[in-house]
């Protein structure tokens, strides 16, 4: 039986894999794209969670299953059932994989940032780390379509280093959110309309417009947000250029004699045997740590190290958004009315980075994010009444003691239903070539793949943000007229950071530049010594700004996958 | 068409939810029918035979059964908004959620043992045997945490355990979703919080983003780029 051989051949359905996988087809390239997880479409009843009730989860929809509730779309998590990694000791990461068509977009924030001319020329502003060998020019034009294709709604402001775009109109603030942009006013922090992709208005008429459900982390079953299966994939298998294997857990890309590569081999999850996939291209788009993982599980006698690795950085310089958060109790919306208040996912409103070039005593941003208003209830609801019910006053004020039972506290239950805010900040961390992942020598997964170990420590740099996120925390709820839950996090507990990988914006493992010795790939996310390897994941950032990083995996996959059609086309590739 | 295909063309539409529970079907075909559609909740084939699993294990003893049930009526009572804890089914949900999230199992067996020994030195009787009276001076010296005598203090983090389970089981069901007058969960079109309610805070939409926001009218209206 002879196989086809695919133009490309594309491993991962997320976001990066999901726009080569388009843009590919669309120039009418044979395209096979490798999922290690299930097929997954929020459309079809057999997956959806969208405007599931509580009552329908035997566990009313707690996070103890799935890591961000039992309606969430990921199939995954920080830990997966036959499928570990190791790390060193003394230091910390934790790994969240979706294991899926269109991966960790199914149920992302939707939170749409592009990175700001600053943002790729870091070391020129505060001597850090490295510049991206590109610029904000030269991926704008890829933004530009991006927001064109997908959809995103937010506003044009005019700031320096959060560029304007093409918007859909933004929805209107809820009532917590309105009280958080009269404190923001207070405080000095500018709260603008957020910017999420997520359809207010029509964009073609394959895919369907908000309807406000406030779900988007359970995926969309109208396609009204962007998750790489819905926009990307499943819409460009029409062409018939493109063929997906399902639970095909790449192990390596394969090379021949010269170190050219000739495709991928993979253990099918159904019949725990492995093949080959040939293709002329191979392009990575498993994610930052996956992809390492399989150019590092790629050695052979024409790459000894491993594919890209003859400078020995993959897996060096990985990175994470920083992120704390806190919470608060608005009083003036105890006992509040009642209308629906889900609005479109996530917050309508965000505070980008407002202290550049401030004086500060530590070197990069973060944004803030908000959550709070009349969502629906789920696990958790009506819990810590022995802390929570303090804050509610009866009519001459005088507080309900914590605890109890019975009338009293069904009616504090119902006066609390609504009131909670919290903030969260995201920012950028300093990248570090002492942070990285390597194969584990020691450590198999059930397919018997090597596995990853990592070596990651927050600096400094990051602890000191964290606590310059909580002097803000307390400084916006405040003026905004909430009381503060919790305690303020010390140097004992790192001030309140959460463990690297916790962000889930995982990259720099793979990361581009000018130099081979440091570097792994070219500015088009090539492989600096195998010519028809690329990566598409965000494993090619230099460094993450305090952005969500999908909006740019998305327009650099796009810039990576035209340039590879144009290979095709001046038949570099065959 | 094979009967797996036939089932599955059953469940397509909107006619699926119903079929789940219609008596037409015989129980295997229920239980395949229920796999098909995700258990009913969009689940993997993975997740729902752990549901299975969890389902088929019986973990408290009908006597400790019993004493949740009157525990948690006492915690969640019907009132003149809304029903009890029992009439929503929150001891079923206990029953889950203690298998489920198996760190509740020893606080709670514990919980309900210290419950039991200090009735019966204070009134010679298991809690579930004790008079209504007697029942909430037990709980009156565990319900306060902030005012409770350290001796209490096992009694004071199992009630608050089982306050935190009551309330969360109750609030959860549409018997709870009621009594709170949530509103959301349903197709609408968010055009901003109601003018009345703005008012009463004293909030407005009079800012710079005023003429940007979506526009109800405009929703249905395909973009053309800049808008």
């Amino acid at each position: 039986m002879s196989l086809p051989v695919y133009d490309a051949v594309i491993v991962g359905s997320g976001a990066g894999g999901g726009m080569a996988a388009k843009i590919l087809s669309d120039a009418g390239l044979s395209v096979a794209v490798m999922e290690a997880g299930g097929d997954f479409d929020p459309a079809k009843e057999e997956f959806r969670t969208q405007l599931r009730w509580p009552w329908e989860s035997p566990r009313r929809g707690a996070g103890n299953r799935r890591p961000f509730g039992d309606f969430d779309a990921a199939w995954g998590g920080w830990e997966i059932e036959g499928e570990p990694y190791t790390r060193a000791p003394g230091t910390r990461f934790d790994w969240f994989r979706s294991r899926m068509v269109g991966g960790r977009t199914n149920h992302w924030g939707r939170i749409s940032l592009r990175f700001g001319p600053k943002d790729f020329k870091r070391k020129n502003h505060d001597g850090l780390g490295d510049n991206w060998p590109i610029g904000y020019e030269d991926v704008k034009p890829y933004y530009d379509r991006v927001d064109k294709l997908i959809g995103v709604f937010g506003t044009n402001e005019g700031l320096p280093n959060d560029p304007d775009g093409f918007f859909l109109p933004p929805p209107k603030p809820r009532l917590h959110e309105l009280y958080l942009m009269r404190g923001g006013a207070k405080a000095k922090i500018p709260i603008i309309p957020a910017r999420l992709s997520i359809l207010t208005r029509p964009i073609n008429s394959q895919r369907g417009v908000c309807f406000f459900c406030n779900q988007c982390n359970r995926a969309c079953n109208a396609y009204a947000d962007f998750s790489s299966g819905t926009v990307l994939i499943h819409p460009s298998m029409k062409t018939g250029k493109l063929d997906l294997y399902t639970n095909a857990m790449v192990r390596a890309v394969t090379t021949d004699a010269s170190g050219k590569a000739t495709g991928v081999s993979y253990i099918s999850k159904t019949d725990n045997r492995e093949y080959q996939v040939k293709g002329k291209v191979v392009l990575l788009g498993a994610s930052a740590c996956e992809s390492a993982r399989i150019l590092l599980n790629s050695a052979s006698p024409s790459h000894p190290q491993g594919i890209g690795n003859q400078g020995g950085h993959v897996g060096r310089y990985l990175h994470d958004s920083t992120g704390a958060d806190r919470g608060a109790i608005f009083p003036q919306l105890l006992g509040r009315d009642r209308y629906n208040e889900d609005g479109t996912g996530g917050a309508h409103i965000y505070a980008p980075w407002w202290l550049d070039g401030k004086k500060l005593d530590f070197p990069r941003g973060y944004h803030l994010e908000f959550f709070g208003g009349m969502g629906m209830p789920g696990y958790g609801i009506g819990m810590s009444m022995e802390t929570m019910r303090r804050h509610i006053l009866d009519e001459f004020g005088k507080p309900s003691p914590n605890g109890g039972y019975g009338a009293g506290l069904k009616r504090d239950i119902r006066t609390l239903f609504g009131a909670t805010v919290g903030m969260s900040g995201r920012g950028e961390s300093v990248p570090q070539y002492s942070n990285y992942c390597e194969i584990d020598p020691g450590t198999v997964d059930q397919y018997g793949i090597p596995v990853l170990r990592f070596h990651y420590k927050w600096t400094d740099y990051e602890l000191r943000q964290a606590r310059h996120m909580h002097d803000t925390f307390e400084e916006l709820l405040t003026a905004s007229g909430a009381t503060l839950l919790g305690t303020k996090p010390g140097p004992e507990t790192e001030y309140g950071l959460h463990a690297p990988g916790r962000i889930i914006h995982e990259v720099g493992t793979t990361r581009m530049g000018t130099d081979p010795r440091t570097s792994v790939t070219d500015t088009y996310g090539r492989t600096h010594d195998c010519d028809n390897v690329y990566v598409v994941d965000a494993g090619t950032f230099v460094s993450q700004a305090d952005k969500n990083p999908t909006w740019t995996i998305l327009a650099l996959a796009w810039r990576t996958a035209e340039h590879v059609a144009d290979r095709f086309k001046k038949g570099e590739l065959s | 068409m094979d009967r797996r295909e036939h089932l599955k063309l059953l469940l397509t539409g909107s006619l699926g939810a119903g079929l789940l529970s219609a008596a037409a079907c015989t129980p295997e075909e229920k239980t395949e029918l229920e796999a098909l559609a995700g258990g009913g909740y969009g689940r993997t084939s993975d997740e729902l035979d752990r549901d299975r699993a969890v389902q088929a294990e019986t973990f408290y003893t009908p006597k400790e059964m019993a004493t949740i049930s009157i525990l948690v009526d006492i915690i969640i009572p019907r009132d003149e908004v809304s029903g009890s804890a029992t009439e929503a089914g929150v001891p079923a949900f206990i029953e889950f959620i203690t298998k489920d999230m198996p760190s509740f199992k020893l606080p709670m067996r514990g919980g309900l043992m210290w419950l039991d020994t200090e009735s019966r030195a204070r009134f010679g009787v298991d809690f579930s045997e004790a008079g209504e009276s007697q029942r909430i001076d037990l709980i009156e010296d565990i319900a306060w945490p902030d005012t409770a005598k350290p001796a209490m203090m096992p009694g004071v983090r199992f009630f608050n355990r089982i306050r935190g389970l009551a309330a969360t089981g109750f609030y959860t069901t549409r018997m709870g979703f009621d009594d709170l007058g949530y509103k959301g969960n349903t197709p609408n079109e968010w055009d901003g919080v109601p003018p009345e309610v703005l008012a009463k805070h004293g909030l407005d939409y009079d800012n710079p983003w005023k003429d940007r926001y979506l526009k109800k009218e405009d929703r249905y209206s395909p973009v053309q780029w800049p808008i």
